[in-house]
């Protein structure tokens, strides 16, 4: 997935303000690690990236951001039950097949779990298969033959596998480029983002 | 890439220790020889002092060349030098060989003062700790209260992990590479047959060839070509030599056949010549004793607590002999341990034998590391 760097900025000021200081947090698909830069810089976090790229991996490197290399699709089963207080995959879940089975893992190892991902919902992207096209747009640059992406969604679609699952959502943002967006945001917001918890039992 | 060149001409240098050592299996050396070598410039803070750790057969020769031998370069001459990698215009970097060696260390080849014959079969057994002991004594000398970093490959690897958990407050860095958290049983088995080729020749002994004038060629020949079997990968094997033919065709005989008969009988020539089969006995058996979780009930977690060090480990996709899956379980052990660790899983179909190679991506992650790290 591409980031554009406005996309970044508003991306990660979000996760920023949700996170707690000092937490420990695991990014999932860290890119070269500017999240975690990020957060370490704003809120203090102790982070560890986990990426697949030899090339971002490399970057992380030089980022001074903790990297572990390791193929998410083999899932996170090395890691501990409630091992950090937050997993984030940033604009990466849509490019993974087993969504349903990271998102377990994510709150089986982060008591709290943050995701964003590009929302199939948003107006544009409706217009352009009005017109009988796959969306094409910043946030979803490639065209339909060459995506990374392999899950399709909204965010209406979302919420509810989070109700299907007991995953409560805590709180949400949704952005159309760098606008916030509070009205009708499955049709209005390019990008949703996610704080999610463990529905109690 | 930034211009890098070679650490030019070495001079391995030595240090007599009168202390006597006390060994892990209840065996004591009253006194002990280091041969190392050194490559760049300590600081007047010592901060900058990187250990690289060798494996099996390697020696504290890590890089640059002996002024009468072109053909030296030491074992590691592809990571060390300036502007490499572990770059000697920034790093203080020292290569020590092992107690039990072969290479001018004390070892089972040299004088026992007390009889005044060689070793032999008295040379009590040595571990990766006992190493790690006996060269903390060395830094002591040298004026390095901590290493920057303590780096190595394999059986170096686990000498890197030994040294965090031994003495954590003297290693900033520990970088583990291509290795594991002990040997998996199939390793004891691979090591236990090289040991019983070598152990049963007829020349060996009981471990006092020397004092017979002979060496037990056959069995270091046979261990070192089923050794170098392990160390490369199916692939790597087959693109290097597939089944090419000798005299192409066949010609029903026991003389080499196939021309990865001819290299191994290569290797195996070439190691008995200048290794010491007692030592190769030594270092298989501290390979196989190798368990820091042994007095943690085979809890790793437990055992990996007492490290400080920040953590950088590298696997090869194709190392079936310390597999990424070994790696990993030390990654997660020190997760566990909320330590700062990074590990890199570095495709190469070169099997074990990936670490001493200059991969870009490996080399890239190394370089990445080393200069991260604050002298």
């Amino acid at each position: 997935m591409v980031k554009t760097g406005n996309q970044e900025r508003y991306d990660y000021d979000v996760i920023a303000r949700w996170v707690q200081p000092d937490a420990r947090v695991l990014d999932l698909g860290c890119g070269d690690g500017s999240l975690l830069q990020h957060l370490a810089n704003t809120r203090n976090v102790r982070g560890y990236g986990i990426e697949r790229d030899p090339e971002r991996v490399v970057a992380c490197l030089q980022n001074r951001v903790n990297v572990l290399q390791i193929d998410l699709e083999q899932g996170l089963a090395g890691f501990e039950d409630q091992q950090f207080d937050y997993v984030v995959m940033s604009l990466s879940l849509q490019a993974i097949h087993n969504t349903e089975g990271v998102l377990a893992e994510m709150l089986r190892v982060g008591h709290e779990a943050v995701v964003s991902f590009p929302n199939f919902g948003y107006w544009r992207h409706r217009v352009s298969l009005n017109e009988g096209h796959m969306p094409v747009s910043d946030i979803l640059p490639h065209q339909w033959y060459n995506t990374p992406n392999v899950r399709f969604f909204t965010m209406a679609d979302f919420e509810q596998l989070c109700g299907n699952r007991g995953i409560a959502v805590l709180e949400r943002a949704a952005f159309d480029e760098d606008r916030l967006i509070d009205v009708d945001p499955n049709n209005y917001a390019s990008v949703a983002l996610y704080r999610l918890g463990r529905a109690s039992a | 890439m930034t211009a890098s060149g070679s650490v030019g001409n070495v001079t391995p240098q030595r240090a007599q220790f009168g202390e006597a050592l006390q060994l892990r299996s209840g065996g004591v050396l009253p006194a002990y020889e280091l041969v190392y070598e050194t490559y760049g410039t300590l600081n007047a803070s010592g901060s900058n002092a990187v250990l690289v750790c060798h494996a099996l057969s390697g020696s504290h020769h890590v890089a640059g060349t002996y002024a009468d031998q072109p053909k030296s370069s030491g074992w590691w001459d592809n990571l060390v030098g300036p502007g490499k990698p572990l770059d000697t215009n920034k790093f203080f970097v020292v290569g020590i060989n092992n107690l039990g060696g072969c290479f001018g260390t004390t070892g089972p080849n040299c004088i026992n003062p007390a009889t005044g014959k060689r070793w032999g079969s008295d040379f009590p057994f040595v571990t990766v700790e006992d190493w790690v002991d006996s060269h903390a004594r060395l830094a002591d000398r040298l004026g390095i209260d901590t290493w920057a970093a303590v780096l190595g490959g394999s059986l170096g690897g686990m000498q890197a992990l030994a040294w965090t958990l031994r003495y954590p407050d003297r290693v900033r860095n520990g970088m583990v590479i291509a290795a594991a958290p002990t040997l998996s049983t199939e390793n004891i088995a691979f090591n236990e047959v090289a040991r019983q080729a070598i152990l049963t020749d007829p020349d060996f002994h009981g471990g006092d060839y020397y004092e017979h004038g002979v060496v037990p060629v056959r069995g270091l020949r046979l261990a070192r070509m089923l050794g170098h079997i392990t160390y490369l990968s199916d692939d790597a094997m087959a693109e290097k030599f597939g089944r090419k033919l000798r005299h192409g065709k066949h010609k029903y005989h026991f003389e080499v056949e196939y021309e990865i008969e001819s290299y191994l009988r290569y290797q195996g020539d070439k190691f008995a010549g200048f290794f010491d089969a007692n030592t190769y006995l030594l270092t298989t058996k501290a390979l196989d004793y190798f368990d820091p979780a042994f007095e943690y009930d085979g809890n790793l977690q437990a055992a990996l607590a007492r490290a400080k060090a920040n953590f950088f480990l590298a696997s090869f996709s194709t190392d079936w002999r310390f597999s990424p899956t070994r790696s990993r379980e030390i990654v997660y052990a020190l997760l566990h341990n909320q330590r700062t660790v990074s590990y890199v899983e570095i495709d190469s179909s070169a099997g074990h034998d990936s670490f001493l190679l200059d991969n870009p991506t490996y080399h890239a992650a190394m370089r990445a590391y080393f200069q991260n790290i604050e002298v």
